[in-house]
């Protein structure tokens, strides 16, 4: 015996590797995951090397489109350079752009208090300001700011922030939301519904029931009622999503498992001695696990959508935080004179359901080839 | 001998699949005369049914046909799909295994009838439900006025497939195709639709493509018979000849492939392993919302055996006879009354934790080779669960090594171990689920059709296998079977059962020689064929 047990024993190919061959053979879903592992990297590495804080305001960069070239713009130098020169209480006599900085002669009655200068450094714009020159007892000034430049791909919002920045941590928030409530769901949905369905009988009904009051809930009041009573956060979010998405969850799997404990693989564990516990873990999940991978893709995509609903509603994550659904509402406010503002949130929001709907298209196919 | 109407010339077909191209068919040529009754016989994955799909169109999606197949002289093979319909339920018909689901539920038989007749015969609908009373004459379904209303579920399985003949038979084709009719039905019944189908030959002059695995059941009324392997013709000719003198080894191994052997029975001391007295199983039916129509079925009504060591009872019946789920009842698997002991322990007020013990030494083969392994677990893992249940000592090196020895006893490769049940065949199956029965050593195995889905070549294998366990381990079986030959050669006592009622037993010997009941002695004559 001892020489058989030494041998290498092959590996057989299980169902699974089968689906994967055949999910890896359809392009539009290969493309699709590979689209939303970039889409992850993106939104979890991305803020780190954003040379901007998502909660960082820039006062003076208001609602500016999104542009390749940095910023200041040159037609923004002189108003600002004026702007500051009204604060310092100092007529602007002459102002260029040489190089990276301005070079500026203010020009005011009285003296012109050089401790005012730090305005230039305060500003958006500058870096801060040197003078080169003193002149008629510092009553006239030349000053050499040099520019601070800076990049706004997608723009800023109304409050000035870099929307890049924002879009990708609304990104890492979302689909936070949507993987993390999907897995509270699948967890509850999974186990609940292979034990109501194989236990069967009087449990069954009760435990169904119970699934159909949560049904009869109005998810909008629920969160509403969630919301008042604990105030907005977080972690509200995947409860209140969670709570109701495991429904569905229970019902497919319940579903499945009746079909699967008739099954006579079930009967000959049971004829084994194999215990519920065993049979459901060993048997039944296993088997139900396809349709429910689909679904959940499908998922997915849903509560990223609701959270984005209820955001867009005011009832989901809070400022400075943010997520698709808060930046998408912010931005169909601004459509008329900041069209930026919807586009590129919506833009990462619409491909990334897409991806996600593609994939759960060819987990369908893979895992179910007999229904092609 | 006249021009053939349907022939079939180096028909190849192979599938596309994840490892390449599989050949189904290498190279078939049939020919087909009118009038004639032609069998194509072969055991699973023969290649005998793709051979005739390719003639009907309906291949699936992934296979490919080379070669010619010709319909009085017009060529089948890339005939678009509307010219394909001309001559397919019209001039060529056909039937399936599957009486079951071959009706659409939701239509009364009459008007599925008629839907067909209108579609290409353009009757009006008055002529049409005449014609398909008419049909359902020929068929001799009984009552056939009361059966044009009636629903498929309200028939039974052999009244199906006379409603399916009756609409295979509806537009006058030359040739029907019936792919293993009569597999899906009990004995009794399958005499009866092969009769059915030799008459209507004969009285409609067409002629009949007869697929099936089993060579005994196309003697009688087959005029001419090819036998394929493996996607071959290997041997084909007149009937007559055929049986009287196989050429190919196959063919003759077919013939013979009967299972043999008679079994002694066991010494009048033996210890008694199970006795079961009064043994009732009655499934209530849905009580309606406000508690009404409540209504029983008694699945098995006062069953009384007692099962020795190393003897095997067969239990016979067709489908509904309550012999499955008297096995099951003694397993604890079906709700039970009455008294059953195993090795003088009262089994039914036991409960699931106190059966549990038990169970290592009560053991249960399944009918259906490809539902009663669980699809995402490796072979391995499969025949050693029942270990991490009666014995959690082990590690899991010792359980692997056990499944090794396990495969060895079922003559397995012990390397496959690794390996998921999809990718082994029927009879490799159903080894798999002999060895996981057998690697707890039970006293008592409880075989529940082991070999009804499997080719007879197979059966025959399983059957010895079977019977060397016994001789072994002096096992004591309850085999379970519709299958008399089978029965005969495993098993020393027989019990016959009807409608969940012992109608005859005793003696294997005195049982097949001397049948005392009708019942007994009609399923004996159906199970003669020929």
């Amino acid at each position: 015996m001892s020489d058989v047990l030494a041998q290498p024993v092959p590996v057989g190919r299980s169902l699974w590797a089968d689906a994967r061959i055949r999910l890896f053979r359809n392009k539009a879903a290969v493309t699709s995951l590979f689209f939303l592992i970039l889409m992850g990297v993106t939104a979890i590495a991305g803020p780190w090397f954003s040379p901007h804080q998502y909660e960082r305001v820039y006062t003076e960069y208001v609602r500016v489109p999104a542009s390749l070239t940095a910023y200041p713009k040159p037609e923004q130098i002189a108003p600002a350079v004026e702007r500051i020169a009204a604060r310092v209480r100092a007529q602007i006599e002459t102002q260029q752009v040489v190089g990276g900085s301005v070079r500026v002669t203010l020009v005011s009655p009285r003296a012109i208090d050089e401790r005012n200068l730090a305005f230039f450094g305060r500003s958006d714009l500058f870096q801060g300001a040197n003078v080169v020159e003193r002149a008629d007892e510092g009553r006239k000034l030349v000053i050499d700011a040099p520019i601070r430049w800076r990049t706004f791909l997608f723009g800023t919002d109304g409050n000035g922030r870099d929307l890049f920045t924002r879009t990708l941590i609304a990104g890492r928030v979302s689909l936070a939301i949507g993987l993390l409530a999907t897995g509270v769901a699948l967890l509850i949905g999974v186990a609940y519904g292979a034990t109501a369905g194989y236990l069967g009988g009087r449990i069954d009904t009760v435990m169904m029931r119970i699934v159909d009051i949560l049904y009869a809930l109005p998810f909008i009041f629920f969160v509403i009622m969630l919301v008042v009573f604990f105030g907005r956060n977080f972690i509200l979010m995947f409860l209140a999503v969670g709570a109701i998405e495991w429904l569905d969850m229970a019902r497919i799997v319940r579903g499945q498992t009746l079909s699967i404990k008739r099954q006579e693989y079930v009967q000959a564990a049971e004829a084994l001695g194999v215990t519920s516990n065993g049979i459901l873990r060993r048997h039944i999940i296993p088997n139900t696990l396809g349709p429910v991978v689909v679904y959940m893709t499908l998922l997915v995509p849903k509560v990223i959508l609701l959270e984005s609903f209820l955001s867009f509603l005011g009832l989901g994550v809070q400022e400075p935080m943010t997520s698709w659904g808060v930046l998408i509402s912010d931005g169909a406010r601004n459509i008329q004179n900041a069209e930026w503002l919807l586009f590129f949130p919506a833009l990462f929001l619409v491909t990334t359901l897409f991806a996600l709907n593609f994939l759960g298209d060819g987990l369908r196919d893979a895992l179910d080839p007999k229904d092609r | 001998m006249s021009e053939p109407i349907l022939s079939f010339r180096d028909v190849a077909i192979r599938f596309r699949t994840n490892d390449g191209y599989v050949e189904a068919v290498k190279g078939s040529t049939i020919d087909i005369h009118p009038g004639e009754f032609v069998a194509i016989v072969g055991e699973s994955g023969s290649g005998k049914s793709q051979s005739v799909m390719a003639a009907m169109g309906l291949l699936a999606q992934n296979g490919e046909v080379t070669g010619s197949i010709r319909y009085r002289g017009t060529e089948i093979i890339g005939l678009p799909a509307g010219d394909l319909n001309e001559l397919r339920g019209h001039k060529l018909s056909m039937i399936f295994q599957e009486p079951m689901t071959s009706l659409d539920p939701l239509y009364k038989i009459g008007s599925q009838i008629s839907a067909t007749l209108r579609q290409h015969q353009r009757l009006s609908k008055d002529q049409a439900r005449a014609r398909a009373l008419e049909l359902l004459k020929l068929v001799r379904i009984l009552q056939p006025e009361q059966r044009l209303d009636s629903y498929p579920h309200e028939l039974s399985g052999g009244q199906r497939q006379r409603v399916m003949i009756a609409m295979a038979l509806a537009n006058d084709p030359d040739i029907l195709i019936a792919d293993e009719p009569t597999t899906a039905l009990d004995v009794t019944i399958e005499a009866e639709i092969l009769a059915l189908i030799a008459e209507l030959q004969q009285r409609l002059g067409m002629a009949v493509v007869l697929i099936t695995h089993d060579l005994g059941i196309v003697r009688k009324y087959a005029t001419s018979v090819y036998v394929m392997r493996t996607g071959e013709i290997v041997e084909h000719g007149d009937a007559k000849a055929i049986f009287a003198a196989p050429k190919h080894p196959y063919t003759q191994m077919l013939l013979a492939a009967e299972p043999e052997g008679r079994k002694a029975p066991p010494l009048p001391n033996a210890p008694i392993m199970i006795e079961a007295k009064d043994v009732r199983v009655t499934y209530r039916m849905k009580r309606g919302f406000f508690g009404r129509d409540s209504s029983s079925i008694k699945a098995v009504d006062g069953v009384s055996l007692t099962l020795k060591r190393g003897q095997t009872i067969g239990i016979v019946g067709e489908s509904g006879s309550g012999k499955s789920t008297l096995g099951k009842a003694i397993l604890k698997l079906a709700p039970a009354a009455g008294q059953i002991t195993f090795e003088d322990r009262a089994l039914l007020p036991l409960s699931r934790d106190e059966m549990r013990p038990l169970r290592k030494q009560m053991q249960v083969v399944f009918q259906d080779p490809f539902g009663s392994l669980s699809p995402r677990m490796t072979v391995g893992d499969i025949i050693t669960e029942g270990l991490l249940v009666h014995e959690p000592g082990l590690g899991r090196r010792e359980r692997d090594a056990r499944a090794a020895q396990a495969f060895g006893e079922v003559q397995l490769d012990a390397a496959m171990r690794n390996r998921y049940p999809h990718e082994f065949s029927g009879g490799q199956r159903q080894r798999i689920a002999i060895a996981r029965a057998m690697i707890l050593k039970p006293h008592v195995v409880i075989l529940d059709e082991p070999t009804s889905a499997l080719d007879r070549t197979v059966q025959k294998a399983i059957v010895l296998l079977l019977k060397g366990f016994q001789d072994r381990y002096g096992l004591s079986y309850l085999f379970i079977s519709h299958d008399l030959a089978v029965v005969r050669a495993m098993s020393d006592t027989v019990m016959v059962m009807k409608d969940g009622q012992v109608v005859e037993a005793g003696p294997a010997d005195t049982i097949f020689d001397a049948p005392q009941h009708d019942y007994t002695r009609t399923l004996i004559a159906a199970s003669r064929k020929g």
